[in-house]
């Protein structure tokens, strides 16, 4: 009998949270514009899709941001957790606790500072605002991970190394670079997905001749939902569903 | 012998100088804009004041704030007492099952929550899904308004902010000793003393980190009212958001963040405190 109450709860929770995303993707495919009822299956709001220009143009811009910034923050987050589990520097611990500070504060908040930041020293708002705050963003996420398995090291492989006289760059390379390679893959993977995702922030780093699709499926949203912004939700989902998943399982290999 | 190694000095000099650059000074912009003055003319003038605080402890402001901080304490309260049994449930389910209802909980985690805010626009349209499936039920006999309403708002922050409630939550509740509840049993404790007296303390980290993700966030996503709840239901992020890109009120909107950063402390400070009470130490519960 608890047994069963239990389940049910299990369940309620997931229906709740799966059916409106389950309900998008079938709507998705729904062969009506405005009606609810079912009118048969179609591709047609996906084709529709590739044929707006605009559209199309948006998610080739967040495309870009996503990779770039993805890509740099990696590297600098990898850069930084590899800094903070090996090296004492002046203000480690400080820069170390701004990392998780940075990503608990509140997403609007570094919005409006990396806007005030840009506008005051002149930059103008668009594709290299929006890229360096992604990064910004992401960088937290990469370095939590990568040091997440960079703590369950043996340390004596490094000091054996060393006394082989290995540099601290070959150190990098050779022995930390393949061991941390699963989470280095999925701090990348999730930064991809955060910044191909974000709103708030984007809101406030990108100007006005940078569209990028998240804000504009919020300009269209708002003006009434259509079709067409089922078929693309429902790719926006499919496409974290696949990278949170392969990141997944990549965390879970480090343990 | 010392090698200087270039390697040290590119992985410790950009980690100081990105989080320097682009977390530190951003953030020492927002505190000095919040006590400037606004300038018509052009954004703000260098007159010290605290004329911004005070407008934030002014009427209209506070009813923002009242509004807003009641919808995100309720976000916070429903989705923990949803989240709890849950988290205790999920961690007793076997290992196997476990780890595909994990990633069930980690992919709308992640996943855009203005998709998922636009999935419940679909659901809750006046000829939307639910009122469809409400009306053939027979349960209602014309279509409900909630869309454009308080309480369609509630429901977006709920149904959004759930997940971040409850995978903090999981991962303390999972670290939780079993053997301490089993002694506590064995010399007699009741089920509520065991409860109260080691649960509870023992998985308070994870309740604060899961209040932290969600309340903060109720307090700031604008754009699940600006697309749930029509023009009257507004968040201080609304208010933030306001006062840079349609007033152009930056000294005051600096303000609100600061509050909002003063808050966020406060939580972390909580956290400190109850992980040291459970005798753990770090950021347990973070996700």
């Amino acid at each position: 009998m608890r047994k069963t109450l239990r389940s049910v709860y299990l369940a309620m929770i997931y229906l709740f949270l799966y059916i409106p995303i389950l309900i998008l993707v079938i709507y998705s495919f729904n062969n009506t514009k405005y009606s609810t009822n079912w009118q048969g299956f179609t591709l047609k709001w996906y084709t529709e899709l590739l044929s707006d220009g605009p559209l199309m143009e948006a998610f080739a811009n967040s495309l870009i941001i996503a990779v770039s910034s993805s890509v740099i923050a990696t590297i600098l987050g990898t850069l930084a957790a590899v800094a903070f589990y090996r090296y004492r520097f002046w203000g480690r611990k400080i820069m170390y606790s701004f990392i998780y500070v940075l990503m608990m504060s509140p997403d609007i908040v570094m919005g409006i500072s990396l806007l005030m930041f840009f506008i005051t020293l002149g930059f103008k708002t668009g594709a290299l605002t929006l890229l360096l705050a992604h990064i910004t963003f992401c960088l937290p996420f990469v370095v939590v991970t990568v040091y997440a398995r960079i703590s369950g090291f043996d340390r004596n492989v490094l000091d054996v190394a060393k006394d082989l006289g290995a540099s601290e760059l070959q150190m990098f390379r050779h022995i930390m670079m393949p061991m941390l390679m699963p989470a280095i893959i999925a701090g990348w993977l999730l930064s991809f997905t955060l910044s191909l995702d974000d709103v708030i922030v984007s809101f406030f780093t990108t100007g006005p001749y940078f569209e990028i699709l998240p804000l504009k499926i919020y300009s269209m949203v708002r003006l009434g939902i259509k079709p067409e912004i089922n078929a693309l939700s429902a790719v926006m989902f499919a496409l974290s569903l696949f990278t949170v998943t392969v990141s997944h399982f990549l965390i879970k290999e480090n343990r | 012998m010392i090698r200087k190694s270039y390697f040290r000095s590119i992985a410790v000099g950009s980690t100081l100088l990105w989080i320097t650059v682009f977390v530190v000074v951003p953030y020492v912009f927002v505190v000095l804009f919040s006590f400037l003055t606004r300038d018509p003319e052009g954004i703000v003038s260098w007159i010290f004041t605290v004329k911004n605080y005070r407008e934030i402890v002014s009427p209209v402001f506070l009813k923002v704030c009242r509004n807003s901080f009641l919808l995100a304490l309720g976000t916070t309260v429903i989705t923990l007492f949803a989240a709890y049994p849950f988290a205790f449930v999920l961690s007793r389910v076997n290992r196997r099952l476990q780890r595909i209802l994990i990633l069930l909980m980690i992919i709308p985690f992640w996943t855009s929550s203005l998709i998922r805010t636009y999935a419940l626009i679909i659901l809750f349209k006046a000829n939307g899904i639910l009122n469809t499936f409400l009306l053939y039920l027979g349960l209602i006999d014309q279509p409900l308004n909630i869309l454009y309403t308080q309480v369609a708002v509630f429901i977006g922050l709920v149904y959004t902010l759930l997940p971040f409630m409850i995978l903090p939550l999981y991962s303390s509740i999972q670290k939780l000793d079993r053997t301490m509840i089993e002694a506590a049993r064995d010399l007699g404790a009741t089920s509520k003393n065991i409860f109260f007296k080691i649960i509870l303390p023992l998985t308070m980290p994870g309740i604060i980190a899961g209040s932290t993700m969600v309340f903060l966030p109720a307090l700031g996503l604008f754009y699940i009212p600006d697309l749930l709840g029509g023009a009257r239901s507004m968040l201080i992020g609304n208010f933030i958001k306001n006062q840079f890109l349609t007033t152009g009120n930056w000294p005051l909107g600096s303000a609100a963040s600061v509050v909002l950063t003063l808050v966020m402390f406060l939580f972390i400070y909580g956290y400190f405190l109850s992980s040291r009470r459970a005798h753990t130490s770090g950021m347990e519960g973070m996700p």
